[in-house]
């Protein structure tokens, strides 16, 4: 029906060949970095005897891979979800029955909490995702407070008073480690590699154009061919789904969960916030985000908040405004400001 | 089914559009040849943007149906109209500003193509074509704004259209930019895409169109070739209101 | 259940909805004038009854005398949060709505913080006011003066605010901003002025609501949160940006409480609110009285 030969280019400009061979190294490029970062940090539990950074260790790669679920839907779709603590319930709370109450694998529950996320997070994109900005994320903060209360008040769960997952001997097959940290590091951090090549995969195929598209004006989106609607749920799902994954190692790493304790708002808000202080939409962002982040929030837990005197709070929120204002793009971008700006020079 | 080569390309339908007590368009039938560039003009608020949202799929219309290469398309979602090959730009452009030119227009090429890699390699070519490859890699919402009317073409075309419905793509430019517009628009045409554009300025559309429609309070005016348009008294009436007629 | 049981929950499902209406309002009014929500509406609400406190610490006086001075303070707050934050948050030229949402949410982290630093993390009430644990007995049915002193104040807000958006150049404007955010331009209003205003009304608002609950709630540097999530569905209900479909909508979730704590026990009393908050989301998204 095209009719016509507009985009059949007759012969390949060596211009074109250029920016095509450019782009591929690009993405090479890309990849090398990916496998160094990701070669130090799997080294790096080693370096670090002490227990107290180790579990600092441990808690910034797992934010930094739950940000980086997030950001498929927050940052390349545009969604702003602000109840992603939902998922992260569904993930904690499905691998913790499973295991506690009927004795099946963690690894299997893991996949099955994920997939349930997965479901629900479509469940609700069917309806929320007819509404625009402010509304959606809105609808997300008030769905997933519904979420909690029901957990709350749901005895086979085990209500307000939580699950206590059992103690056992070390294992690989149960996900459980009582003293050694290092295997949760190398889980988050395998969980981390599994969401950055999703998004490095993603990034530039047919779904990463579309999300991105969506996220910059879904209108114009639409008149290119992009199904926005199909978008979305496809970036909800994902998002969710690798959500549920981190609940369920996080549940393994704490070995008891309770509603307030992985399904509360500032779960939610945990899990944007690194992506936005690195930057939204981008491969590192999370990453970076999460080393700045998590290190402050528990180093000033610590020494600032043990006497709960809000310093803690006072300077991490006046962070989060800070950085949203003065650096929408996110930290990272300070970096590329400065490539750019040799690039011209160059 | 194979629509029928001598037919309208587009036909629009006894079409009537009201958002409550507001009528934007009413009761508007034309067709749309094959091949031709068709000029949509008439004043502010004639109902041209609203008639372009009907056709693209923004809107549905109250009343009437939209036929394209003889299917009824009247209750088809934008997307869906896209991969039939209908096109368009927007009144105030819609570049998506955080991605770069080149992605922008790949965006547009994923319409056909079934990759990312070989929607680039469109993409690229298309960029050639409208003389952007320079700012492939510059940031959208860093462009000038007419350098953004033509990235706007760029992803209408890369998404390979038998119709293009251009809005206000020759406004607010520079005579030289104008002109390399026209001759962008002719070039296009010459490889056999419709093109419907919506215009302002007369003096611009006209030698540039095969035919023109004008359209006044909704309804269509008049139509016909440009010269017969333009000494319409009817056109001159609602273009200059009735003082500039008598002069 | 009897028809005089039935009469005490309707009256206090209203009573409960009108205040809901008042903490709900300042939300709706700011995003109708410019698009934006503000996340850090609670804890307006929770720097507001922090203040009632303080002011009853320091001059001995009643919350409910001490409650215009609340909301002039607030006024000044809301006034100086646009002009300090939110004006630049709106300057952004990348990821607008994000910018927004993550500028006010800082913005509430740091006022928890703040009135962490200040009044301690515990749980204070205060005690001595007038109104404090006195009922009021109409045949049977009973109602806390403290809030029949609050639904009062709500109407004679919206009543005000009534007036204000009516008889007024500042409510006109606002209309107009409303309907149309470049308008604003046309008509020669300062934009920063009129959004200004609107933050320091919204706030002023909330501060009232603010107020009126230290008599008769707790207060808490948390205590935000529960009532921020009320402000967001009953906006939502309402549709965002329609000041009267926030007073409606207060109503609703009022009534919706006080009927579902009838039936299922205390802790699930939001339940039935978070349901009709879902179903309007399906059948009507845009909310009762707003526009998409």
């Amino acid at each position: 029906m095209t009719g016509t030969p507009l985009i059949a280019a007759p012969a390949v400009s060596p211009g074109l060949d250029d920016a095509a061979r450019r782009f591929a190294a690009k993405r090479r490029r890309s990849l090398y970095v990916g496998a160094l970062v990701f070669a130090g940090l799997a080294a790096l539990p080693y370096a670090i005897r002490d227990v107290y950074l180790q579990n600092v260790l441990v808690l910034t790669l797992l934010y930094a891979a739950l940000s980086q679920s997030w950001n498929i839907l927050g940052g390349y779709c545009g969604q702003i979800s602000l109840g992603h603590a939902l998922y992260f319930g569904i993930g904690a709370y499905t691998t913790s029955i499973l295991f506690v109450t009927y004795g099946v694998s963690p690894w299997l529950g893991l996949g099955l909490g994920a997939m349930l996320a997965a479901l629900v997070a479509l469940a609700i994109g069917w309806p929320c995702f007819r509404l625009g900005g402010h509304y959606f994320s809105i609808a997300t903060i008030v769905i997933a407070e519904a979420g909690l209360l029901l957990v709350q008040n749901w005895d086979f769960v085990g209500g307000a008073m939580g699950v206590q997952w059992p103690f056992n001997p070390d294992s690989w097959a149960t996900l459980q480690f009582a003293r050694d940290k290092i295997p949760y590091a190398h889980l988050a951090l395998g969980l981390f590699v599994a969401t950055w090549l999703v998004t490095f995969g993603v990034a530039e195929s047919r779904w990463g154009y579309g999300w991105r598209a969506v996220k910059d004006d879904p209108a114009a989106a639409q008149s290119l061919g992009v199904e926005v609607f199909r978008s979305k749920m496809a970036a909800a799902a994902i998002s969710a789904f690798f959500t549920a994954v981190g609940g369920g190692l996080y549940a393994s790493y704490v070995s008891y969960i309770d509603p307030e304790s992985v399904m509360s708002f500032r779960f939610s808000l945990l899990f944007a916030l690194p992506a936005v202080l690195g930057g939204v939409g981008t491969l590192w962002g999370a990453l970076v985000g999460a080393a700045i982040l998590i290190p402050i929030t528990e180093i000033s837990r610590s020494y600032l908040g043990g006497t709960g005197s809000g310093i803690d709070l006072i300077f991490y929120g006046g962070l989060v405004m800070v950085v949203a204002i003065a650096r929408p793009e996110g930290v990272l971008s300070l970096f590329k400001r400065t490539r750019a700006a040799r690039n011209e020079e160059g | 089914m194979s629509p029928d080569p001598s037919g309208p390309i587009l036909r629009v339908d006894d079409v009537t559009l009201a958002f409550g007590g507001l009528v934007a368009n009413r009761d508007v039938t034309l067709d749309v040849r094959r091949g031709e560039i068709l000029g949509l003009i008439g004043p502010n608020g004639a109902g041209k943007s609203t008639l372009f949202n009907l056709i693209s799929g923004v809107y549905r219309p109250s009343k009437g149906r939209i036929l394209f290469e003889g299917t009824d398309i009247t209750r088809l979602p934008p997307a869906e109209r896209c991969r039939r090959g209908i096109a368009r730009t927007f009144q105030v452009p819609r570049s998506f500003d955080s991605m770069n030119v080149l992605e922008n227009v790949t965006v547009g090429a994923l319409a056909r193509h079934p990759t990312a890699a070989s929607a680039r390699r469109a993409a690229l070519d298309t960029l050639e074509r409208v003389e952007l490859t320079h700012r492939a890699e510059a940031v959208a919402g860093e462009l000038t704004p007419p350098e953004k009317r033509r990235l706007e073409v760029a992803r209408a075309l890369a998404t390979g259209p038998s119709l293009l419905l251009l809005d206000e793509v020759l406004t607010g430019l520079t005579p030289s930019e104008a002109k390399a517009g026209v001759a962008l628009i002719r070039r296009v045409a010459a490889t056999g895409v419709t093109v419907i554009m919506v215009e302002h300025v007369m003096e611009v559309v006209m030698p540039l169109v095969d035919r023109a429609v004008v359209l006044h309070l909704g309804s269509v005016l008049t139509q016909g070739l440009p010269a017969d348009v333009v000494r319409d008294d009817g056109v001159i009436t609602a273009y200059l209101g009735e003082r500039h007629r008598a002069a | 259940m009897t028809m005089q049981a039935l009469v005490q929950v309707l009256a206090s499902g209203l009573l409960t909805g009108l205040i809901y209406g008042l903490v709900a309002v300042g939300l709706s009014l700011i995003f109708g004038l410019m698009d934006v929500v503000n996340f850090a509406h609670g804890e307006f609400l929770m720097l507001a009854m922090y203040a009632t406190f303080g002011l009853v610490f320091v001059s001995g006086l009643d919350p409910i005398v001490l409650m215009p001075l609340v909301a002039a303070l607030m006024f000044v707050l809301g006034g100086t949060i646009y002009f300090g934050v939110v004006r630049f948050a709106m300057r952004a030229k990348a990821n607008q709505g994000m910018v927004q949402i993550f500028a006010t949410f800082g913005l509430a982290i740091l006022l928890q913080g703040v009135a962490q630093y200040l009044f301690t993390p515990d749980y204070r009430s205060l005690q001595g006011s007038w109104l404090g644990g006195k009922t009021l007995d109409l045949g049977g049915v009973y109602l806390p003066w403290p809030q029949v002193f609050g639904a009062l104040v709500s109407l004679a807000a919206f009543g005000g605010l009534f007036l204000l958006m009516t008889r007024t150049d500042f409510g006109r404007a606002l209309e107009a901003t409303r309907e149309d955010q470049g308008a604003v331009a046309l008509v020669g209003i300062d934009r920063n002025r009129i959004f200004a205003l609107g933050w320091g009304l919204g706030a002023a608002l909330v501060g009232l609501a603010g107020a009126v609950l230290t008599v008769f709630y707790y207060i808490h540097p948390g205590v935000g949160g529960a009532f921020a999530l009320i402000a967001y569905v009953t906006v939502a209900l309402g549709g965002f940006g329609s000041v009267f479909g926030a007073l409606a909508a207060g109503l609703i979730v009022g009534l919706v409480e006080a009927a579902t704590a009838v039936v299922l026990p205390p802790s699930m009393k939001s339940v039935g609110v978070y349901a009709l908050y879902l179903l309007v989301v399906l059948v009507r998204p845009q909310g009762l009285f707003g526009r998409l």
